[in-house]
């Protein structure tokens, strides 16, 4: 009876879960008069015209395409940057280490918004506005601290003696990282890769402000596709759609490490 | 950093086999000071080529310190590490010819256990052919022929070591460190281990350097004792001379377990006097000991309950405690100031309280000066088979 009682509350709660999912997808296979007019569980009249027409008009694909731009280039350059660090402050004590360790975070409670009139005028100056790497530049300011947090913790996992062990057996350095660390780290490596990469693509503030044409993500245009003639509902549910696709993947991919990711690799 | 060694390790592996290992290692006035704390405190030892070493020492002597820095993992904070008469104490570790096993199980774990044991081989630029064949010897030496293609994560923890084992084995390295590598096995595996291990590193040509905290282990693998105290070296010697003759109370502490029984006493008029006991005749082998106050040592397996030639001094007091084993049963006798220690073959009941009298054999006192340094030994050899 507990059991039943239990399974119960868990669909209810998942139910409550996906409705707005299932929403968004029902509109985005409906015309706008069926959205606007009626009440309906499902799409009376099916359509795929919404997705064929974000995948034809040039604005949107493009949207897409910078979007995807900004964000690989934004999580290559933070684990790049990360993996070193990380390094160094789960195997060496230096002067100040865990001050420094703890300054990095602090670097993610700063409301992103306060960098903006700074990173505005700057990349104006130095004539990186409305360029791919210069959002992804930006949002590193926040991804790195977390994907430092994350790979430590990981790192930390790993016993100081398979670095012994490695040297008494004549790796070098770069050797031992690629062929004998990376590998013990995978999983730490993913939820990294997935925490920059989900922040990047759903940041809304820097890439809005630090963009105008050319590099113009997705979010971006999705705000701008209310015209005149009002919303148009239908598009903007497929947009949204689109959207939460490359999330979706990249949760399936480090399901199994996302625990330890959110505790930043300290279980 | 790019690393130049290979090729030279390869001369270096070459020339090895041709002569045999030439290596020794000398330990000139090493210390290492971490964090204000000395852990190694002015130690010097030399290691004679081939030669099996075991440091004995308790937890935090410094046994995984000085075998850190023999490797090259750290540098010492003041002295110097001499192989022959080369300077070799700035050296790096990957330019040392050492191998290394740890006491937790320490392998590649994205790699197959053959892959593991290849790594060095692989990285010191031996043909392929010459890999396979090593690697395969030295798994079937291991005994671990049918687990080549698992990965450690896949095996029990006594085959992870053995893998690991494996790894230091197969490179022929000029200095073979071990420290407590059987430690974290369960009671069976590490005593079949342990004497396999001891066949294999007997006839190895490179000094073996091998650190535990149990006597016993010392006395199964035989070789030279290096007895370590808080951070110094208080006797180095073949291991059967210094349990014979352990140079002071605290080398007798920790080269027996159980521990050695230790009481106060005196030399007077003839007689020994153990505390409140009966005093005994002089047994031949203290007969020059000068009259006065002695710390005597008596190891448990000395100590019987029945007073076989007579001549035994007897210990009477009330019984604290028996453990029993199974083969062996330590009981503990307070006679009102010592807690002493017997060891009675086979099982000995004995209620707690219970008065009760054993009697310890004479000829095997050891008597220490108050000072702690040994005035006398036994003469004869006292066979190392009953450590424990």
């Amino acid at each position: 009876m507990v059991f039943k009682a239990r399974y119960i509350a868990l669909i209810v709660y998942l139910l409550f879960l996906l409705i707005p999912i299932y929403w968004l997808l029902n509109m985005s296979f409906q015309h706008n008069s069926e959205i606007l007019r009626s009440f309906s569980l499902w799409p009376e009249n099916f359509t795929l015209n919404n997705y064929a027409r974000i995948f034809t008009e040039r604005g949107w694909a493009a949207g897409y395409v910078n979007s995807l731009i900004y964000v690989f280039m934004n999580t290559t350059i933070s684990l790049l940057v990360a993996l070193p660090a990380a390094y160094a402050f789960s195997r060496f004590r230096f002067t100040g280490d865990k001050h420094l360790f703890f300054w990095l975070l602090t670097n993610r409670m700063a409301p992103p918004a306060v960098f903006l009139l700074p990173f505005f005028n700057l990349y104006q100056s130095v004539g990186l506005f409305d360029t791919h790497i210069a959002v992804a530049l930006a949002h590193c300011l926040f991804s790195v601290p977390l994907a430092v947090w994350i790979l430590e913790g990981f790192m930390s996992g790993v016993p100081k003696e398979i670095d012994e062990t490695a040297y008494i057996d004549g790796y070098s350095f770069p050797r031992f990282f690629i062929t004998i660390f990376i590998p013990l780290i995978r999983g730490g490596i993913g939820v990294a890769v997935f925490f920059c990469l989900m922040f990047s693509w759903v940041e809304l503030l820097l890439a809005r402000t630090l963009t105008s044409v050319d590099a113009r993500p997705i979010s971006v245009v999705m705000t701008r596709s209310i015209s005149a003639t009002g919303v148009d509902w239908g598009l903007l549910a497929a947009a949204g759609v689109l959207t939460l696709i490359p999330g979706a993947l990249v949760i399936y991919f480090v399901r199994n490490h996302l625990a330890r990711g959110f505790a930043l690799g300290r279980v | 950093m790019a690393d130049p060694a290979p090729a030279m390790r390869r001369v270096h592996n070459d020339f090895q086999k041709k002569n045999g290992s030439t290596m020794s290692l000398e330990l000139k006035n090493i210390s290492k000071v971490v964090g204000g704390e000395n852990h190694i405190h002015d130690l010097s030892l030399r290691l004679e080529p081939g030669s099996f070493n075991v440091l004995l020492g308790r937890t935090l002597a410094g046994k995984t310190t000085l075998l850190r820095l023999m490797a090259g993992l750290e540098r010492p904070t003041g002295g110097q590490l001499l192989d022959r008469d080369r300077d070799i104490t700035g050296v790096s570790v990957r330019k040392r010819n050492v191998a290394m096993v740890y006491q937790q199980f320490i392998n590649y774990p994205a790699m197959t256990v053959y892959q593991n044991i290849a790594s060095p081989l692989k990285l010191a630029g031996v043909p392929r052919k010459e890999v396979d064949r090593r690697v395969r010897a030295t798994a079937e030496m291991m005994r671990m022929s049918h687990l080549l293609d698992r990965r450690p994560g896949e095996l029990s923890g006594g085959q992870q070591q053995r893998t690991a084992m494996a790894r230091a084995l197969v490179r022929e390295a000029d200095l073979l460190l071990l420290d407590e590598p059987l430690v974290n096995l369960d009671y069976k595996l590490r005593e079949g281990l342990r004497e396999e291990l001891r066949d294999i590193l007997r006839d190895r040509d490179c000094i073996v350097v091998y650190a535990t905290t149990e006597p016993q282990e010392a006395l199964v693998l035989g070789g030279s004792v290096a007895v370590l105290h808080e951070g110094g070296l208080i006797q180095h010697g073949p291991t059967h001379a210094v349990y014979r003759n352990p140079r002071n109370i605290e080398v007798a502490r920790i080269f027996n377990d159980p521990p050695m029984n230790l009481a106060e006493g005196r030399v007077i008029d003839g007689e020994v006097r153990i505390g409140e006991h009966r005093g005994i005749p002089v047994p031949s082998h203290l007969s020059e000991l000068a009259p006065g106050k002695y710390i005597f040592g008596l190891r448990p397996h000395h100590l019987s309950p029945a007073n076989d030639s007579g001549d035994r001094l007897p210990i009477d007091g009330h019984c604290e405690l028996t453990e029993i084993t199974g083969s062996l049963s330590f009981t503990h006798v307070n006679d009102g100031e010592t807690s002493w220690v017997a060891q009675i073959p086979g099982v000995f009941s004995a209620d707690v309280g219970e008065r009760l009298k054993v009697y310890a054999d004479p000829s095997q006192l050891f008597a220490f000066s108050s000072t702690g340094g040994l005035a006398c030994a036994p003469r004869n050899g006292d066979t190392a088979r009953g450590a424990g």
